[in-house]
């Protein structure tokens, strides 16, 4: 099936790159505002949902070439492994610690190890939506 | 701390092997594994003076509080012994492989396998809380099943690592059941606080069913009648699998959890009857059933159940000590248990040596069929010493270290038939008896062994290869055991107080100070009972053997052809059938039956508990009143509802679906959740791209035809479903059954730094749920995938039925 749409390619070539920011920045406040890992996750995944939809599936593996299986099973590692580290300084399971830091250009900054359990969300929302998409359409 | 470390280094190790084996893809991927045990090793036997003073070691990382699991390891004199078995039987095992294993076999995948065991074994045997025992425990009987299950594409194979599988796990379970049993009288599951307290426990109900779950999980890992049948399917392993798990190591860990438990349980007369009578009895048909095998190793299988029998019968003979409390005359029966552990690690020495023996033989001549074999000894005269070596230490002959602990099993099988509990002599000496019965056939067997493989004529044209010598490297882990063997003949008494006697006293707390706790081990003890047994099997061994060929056809006699391989394959189909027959009665395989069920479930699980509990009345006088807007995203979505149900296009109905989704996003929107409100909308569109794809692959959408009662019951269920639902919004408003949990959360900036309530909810509060959510993700993701891409194609070769 090919579809020639060149309205939609074009468009979708400047919304992709808007759909991606605003997943990444829905990732990076989801801690004091709307938003978090699985959104995030899930709203990167929406923007590569659309280039699959819009361009052959081919043309987009040679841009993203990743294994999403993979990026995945990293995200799983990831929220996994966030809480293994707690335990490797004495805390619970999956004890996140945060503070609060004054970086030279951001001023003063919150940082929480709970990014990197957000991350492991995030990563494998994406990982798994696009790997259940790809995989039922390859299958034609 | 190191301790805990141990058992995860093996797991840490399986990690980096395939990333190896992708650089060096030949058999010396084996050097980089057997760095490990060997480390191991030396880690462990570094602890064999200090645990000898008397100290033990113990470390803890706090798991879940609530429960009172916690990642406990603790190392004493017999997770010492059991320690360096692991460590020890793994090197050698190693070091064989490499010389084993052709370069064509996956190693990779073999050697993960075997590191996932040693880890899980390790874990099993350093763990002391109770939860996490049964984990590494089960985990050694995956690892077995993926090592039997190695050369899959035989159909051998998968039947021998699915009867393990099924006969040990159940065990396993049976043995969790005990383990919370434990706990619920207890309430610990600490194995070092159950022993403190045991005593106040025994009269209670549960006591004696504890005790014999926990048997139970004991007798299917160590292959105890009648669970003994799945060892010799597991011989399709690879030769240095079985050598290691199946006789060295994995086996023993029913008969490490017999000795763990021995405190807790062992004050019981039932203890004493189970094991001693389980263990005399598999020593016996162990001993028979192998004089009558064909395949050498299938011969040391039966033989290995022989004697594993042999050392659960010791164990449970030792416990009469508990049972009549600390006394001098009681220390007597302590010897037994010494006995037992004693030769358990003379079983490992001889038994890894056979079996390394047997593989060699294997290997260089392609067979391993004894009516094949014969006179081996002049052309592998290595080979032959070794395998004379192992098989007169397993016959219990001297100067070799089987025949120390073969007279120690005799005398504390006469001491025991002065035993009271024995009500009368007879029963004493029955055992006696049929444990000497035993003994003689296990003499048979080992001749067998020896002389049939490497006595007698050579014929070439009866085996698949040339006959040569094995190689060096083949040789080397074997001819340690064997020296072993020997090295312990000789100065038994270092191995009695470095390794037996702290295991003794890990056995026997209440007995810590007693002098003949740990006897001194003589070779000659003068002309005692024992050694006049020696001799009787000795003497009737040989005329047996002689005149087998007389004697042999006893084994066609009916009752003893009858075996329990049939009962259990008989009972596998008929629960196979069994399940296909239930699932077929409501498995119709259309979606509107499941949507039946489930709706069903729902209206009578929700809608009478509502009714039940009687919160159906509603309180409407704290709502706030309906805007404009709210009423037309309501009515939207209702109008949206009711034209599904008429219209003629999936297209369309997918757009009213869509309406839907997208409308309650509006009402989040409305209400202000914009948390939900988000993640709706992207699940909606998410969910809509998905549909569209397997637009392709649906079939064509026609009303479906059904009779007028079947649409009238789904009409019902659809309405009572509606009702349920509306009765349960309204009413959840108007009754407060138990007090809000959410103030807790409205802290969330000082607990846990965020002002996003719902994040920190699910990235700190519960963040254990979420963790395990996106594994679940995964595993569906992974699911999609395999159940897709490696379905199999119809010109493809089907692999599974060689």
């Amino acid at each position: 099936m090919k579809i020639n749409d060149v309205i939609l390619k074009t468009v979708t070539r400047i919304v992709v790159f808007i759909i991606l920011t605003f997943g990444v920045e829905l990732f990076l406040s989801g801690h004091n505002n709307p938003g978090g890992g699985f959104i995030g996750g899930l709203v990167l995944s929406s923007a590569f949902v659309l280039l699959y939809l819009v361009n052959d599936i081919e043309t987009v593996r040679k841009g993203i070439p990743f294994d999403f299986k993979k990026i995945a099973a990293i995200g799983v590692f990831l929220a996994v492994g966030s809480g293994v580290g707690s335990v490797l300084f004495g805390e619970n399971f999956l004890t996140q610690a945060f503070g609060h830091f004054d970086l030279p250009i951001f001023g003063v900054t919150e940082l929480s190890t709970v990014v990197l359990f957000e991350a492991g969300v995030a990563l494998t929302v994406v990982g798994v939506v696009v790997t259940i998409i790809l995989t039922i359409s390859e299958d034609v | 701390m190191t301790i805990t470390l141990s058992i995860f280094i093996p797991f840490l190790a399986a990690i980096f092997i395939p990333l190896i084996y992708q650089r060096i893809k030949s058999r010396h991927i084996g050097w980089f594994v057997i760095i490990v045990p060997i480390a191991l090793f030396v880690f462990l036997a570094s602890y064999i003076p200090s645990i000898a003073n008397g100290s033990t070691y113990i470390h803890t990382i706090r798991w879940v509080e609530s429960v009172g699991i916690h990642f406990t390891t603790y190392l004493d004199g017999l997770s010492l012994i059991f320690g360096l078995l692991i460590t020890g039987v793994g090197s050698l095992v190693i070091l064989y492989s490499i010389y084993y294993l052709s370069e064509r076999e996956s190693l990779g995948r073999f050697y993960v396998y075997l590191l996932l065991f040693m880890g899980a074994m390790l874990g099993v045997v350093l763990s002391d809380n109770l939860m996490v025992l049964y984990v590494f425990w089960e985990l050694t009987s995956i690892s077995s099943f993926l090592l039997i299950a190695f050369w899959y594409h035989r159909k051998k194979s998968r039947y021998g690592a699915q009867k393990s599988m099924l006969i040990t796990v159940s065990g396993g379970i049976a043995m969790l059941a005990g383990f919370i049993m434990l706990q619920s009288m207890t309430g610990s599951f600490s194995v070092r606080e159950i022993v403190a307290t045991i005593g106040q426990y025994t009269d209670e109900p549960l006591f004696i069913f504890a005790m014999l779950l926990v048997l139970l999980g004991a007798f299917t890992k160590s292959a105890q009648f009648p669970f003994h049948i799945w060892l010799p399917d597991a011989m399709e392993a690879p030769t240095p699998v079985s050598a290691y798990l199946h006789s060295a190591t994995m086996v023993k860990a029913g008969i490490y959890l017999v000795a763990r438990f021995t405190p807790i349980f062992g004050g019981e007369t039932v203890w004493l009857y189970a094991v001693s009578g389980v263990g005399v009895f598999t020593l016996l048909l162990g001993s028979l059933n192998a004089v009558k095998q064909t395949d050498l190793k299938a011969l040391l299988a039966y033989s290995t159940i022989s004697q594993l029998g042999l050392v659960m019968s010791l164990f449970g003979l030792g416990s009469v000590a508990l049972q009549q409390g600390y006394s001098t005359d009681s220390v007597i029966y302590t010897q037994a248990t010494f006995a037992a552990l004693f030769h358990l690690v003379n079983h490992s020495t001889f038994k890894g040596a056979l079996f390394m023996v047997i593989g060699i033989v294997d290997h260089e001549l392609g067979t391993r069929d004894i009516r094949r074999l014969g006179g081996l000894m002049a052309f592998m005269p290595v080979t032959f010493t070794i395998a004379l070596i192992g098989s007169f230490s397993m016959a219990g002959l001297p100067p070799f270290n089987g025949f120390l602990s073969k007279e120690m099993f005799f005398e504390a099988l006469l001491n025991a038939r002065n035993l009271e509990v024995f009500t009368t002599n007879s029963i004493g000496t029955l055992v006696l008896v049929a444990a000497w019965i035993a003994s003689v056939f296990t003499f048979v067997y080992s001749m067998i062994i020896v002389f049939q493989t490497f006595f007698g004529e050579f014929h070439q044209e009866r085996v698949e290869k040339p006959i040569n010598e094995a190689s060096k490297g083949m040789l080397i882990a074997p001819s340690i055991l064997a020296t072993l063997v020997i090295v312990i003949f000789f100065f038994p008494n270092v191995v009695g107080n470095y390794l037996l006697r702290p295991a003794m006293i890990a056995i026997y707390p209440t007995f810590a100070g007693a002098e003949r706790l740990t006897p001194h081990i003589k070779a000659w003890h003068g002309f005692n009972p024992a050694l006049w047994m020696t001799i009787g099997v000795v003497v009737l061994g040989t005329i047996l053997y002689r005149f087998m060929r007389y004697w042999r056809g006893i084994y066609t006699i009916a009752p003893l052809k009858w075996n329990l391989d049939t009962a259990f394959n008989a009972g596998l189909t008929w629960l196979e059938n069994g399940s296909h027959f239930l699932t077929r009665l409501y498995m119709k395989g259309y979606l509107k039956d499941y949507l039946v069920y489930i709706f069903v479930f729902f209206i009578i699980a929700v809608g009478g508990s509502i009714l039940f509990t009687g919160s159906y009345s509603f309180d409407f006088s704290d709502d706030s009143s309906i805007a404009i807007n709210e009423f037309l995203i309501v009515l939207a979505m209702a109008g949206a509802g009711l034209a599904m149900i008429f219209v003629k296009s999936r297209m369309t109905a997918i757009i009213l679906n869509g309406v839907l989704g997208y409308s309650i996003a509006l009402l989040f929107v409305v209400f202000r959740a914009p948390d939900l409100a988000l993640t709706q909308t992207i699940v909606e569109t998410v969910t809509t791209a998905l549909f569209l794809l397997c637009f392709y692959f649906l079939p064509e959408w026609k009303k479906e035809r059904s009779g007028k009662k079947t649409k009238i019951f789904n009409g019902i269920i659809a309405i009572s479903a509606g009702i349920v639902v509306t009765v349960l919004g309204l009413a959840v408003q108007g009754n407060k059954m138990f007090e809000s949990i959410s103030v807790y959360f409205e802290d969330s900036y000082r607990l846990a730094g965020g002002k996003n309530i719902v994040n920190t909810i699910l990235g700190d509060f519960r963040a254990f749920d979420t963790m395990l959510e996106v594994v679940v993700l995964f595993i569906a993701g992974i699911g999609v995938f395999t159940l897709i891409k490696l379905k199999s194609k119809k010109e493809e070769q089907d692999i599974e039925d060689q």
